[in-house]
């Protein structure tokens, strides 16, 4: 096997990642406790979403792949977005009532 | 590198698939039963949560270490490190273990003698239970699989098998250490922290 392409990280770098890490999980865990309604789930997945982007990124060394493996990484986030996505509005959905309106073909026994 | 990198990532994103049904079906049962999921933080131990997720974290920093190590041929080092990140992978799974048997005494796992107060929400808590103990769970045997894979890279590394131009498999597994620590990232705020202004 030939030498590794990559450039060796430096240490500052990553400890860097590891702080900000750190820092913040106590932020998702504060924020928790603030009455924020509907921001609260949005706040803790904004959080977790770029804990992960910091993770990938340098510790999984996503900035130093090829062009192809960066393709991969963001179609199978793609892929991940169409199974929550569509399953998601598949049951939130289900409740919503038939309501017929005047443009609606009643006789024809749509809905 | 660049295939094994490639094949390394494709598992990957089959397995962020695999976890993503559970994380679809936990985000359908929250949206049905917002009242009873939130009511569950009541259970769940987020100083213990916390810990483990500063556990894992700092378990992903002494991996990424490790890969560094093996970059610049520095064979100890890499050991060491190596076996630091077994200790909080290990530490990880003891505090899981604790939490666990704690659920259990609560009788908080689905179908043995589940008991929740308050008791209207009983029926629907025990979906989150459920999810709770398959999401860890998965997770936990995903720990478990990679301590298992650290084991033989430390005793590759003692055998002097990886140097600057050799590691690819110190890569390949600290890629898939990262994934589990990033699968736990979702897990805390979505299983600990979702009731606590209440």
């Amino acid at each position: 096997m030939s030498a590794h392409h990559s450039p060796i990280p430096k240490v500052r770098t990553l400890v860097s990642v590891w702080i900000a890490l750190l820092v913040l999980t106590v932020t998702t865990t504060s924020v928790s406790y603030l009455e924020l309604g509907e921001f609260n789930v949005i706040v803790a997945l904004l959080i977790a979403v770029t804990k992960a982007s910091l993770v990938a990124w340098v510790f999984m060394g996503v900035r130093y792949t090829t062009s192809l493996t960066k393709l991969f990484v963001v179609a199978g986030l793609v892929w991940l977005s169409i199974l929550l996505a569509i399953t998601y509005a598949d049951y939130s959905s289900r409740h919503w009532t038939y309501q017929a309106q005047p443009w609606s073909n009643t006789k024809a026994g749509g809905g | 590198m660049d295939a094994s990198m490639l094949g390394m990532w494709t598992f990957l994103i089959t397995e962020v698939l695999f976890f993503g049904g559970m994380f679809a079906a936990y985000a359908v049962y929250r949206a049905m039963y917002p009242g009873a999921f939130e009511s569950t933080s009541e259970y769940m131990d987020v100083v213990l949560g916390g810990t483990n997720t500063a556990v894992l974290i700092c378990s992903s920093l002494t991996m990424v270490l490790a890969v560094r190590a093996a970059q610049l041929s520095r064979r100890n080092e890499l050991i060491r490190y190596l076996l630091l990140t077994m200790v909080f992978g290990s530490v990880f799974l003891v505090i899981k273990g604790f939490e666990y048997h704690s659920k259990w005494v609560e009788h908080l796992v689905p179908g043995f003698n589940f008991q929740y107060k308050p008791e209207y929400y009983a029926h629907n808590a025990q979906i989150l239970f459920f999810l709770y103990f398959c999401m860890t769970g998965m997770h936990a045997l995903h720990m478990i699989v990679g301590l298992g894979l650290l084991t033989y890279l430390v005793i590759q590394a003692y055998r002097r098998v990886f140097n600057a131009n050799y590691f690819s498999p110190v890569e390949m597994i600290g890629l898939y250490w990262h994934f589990v620590d990033v699968v736990w990232i979702f897990l805390f705020p979505l299983l600990y922290l979702i009731g606590h202004r209440k």
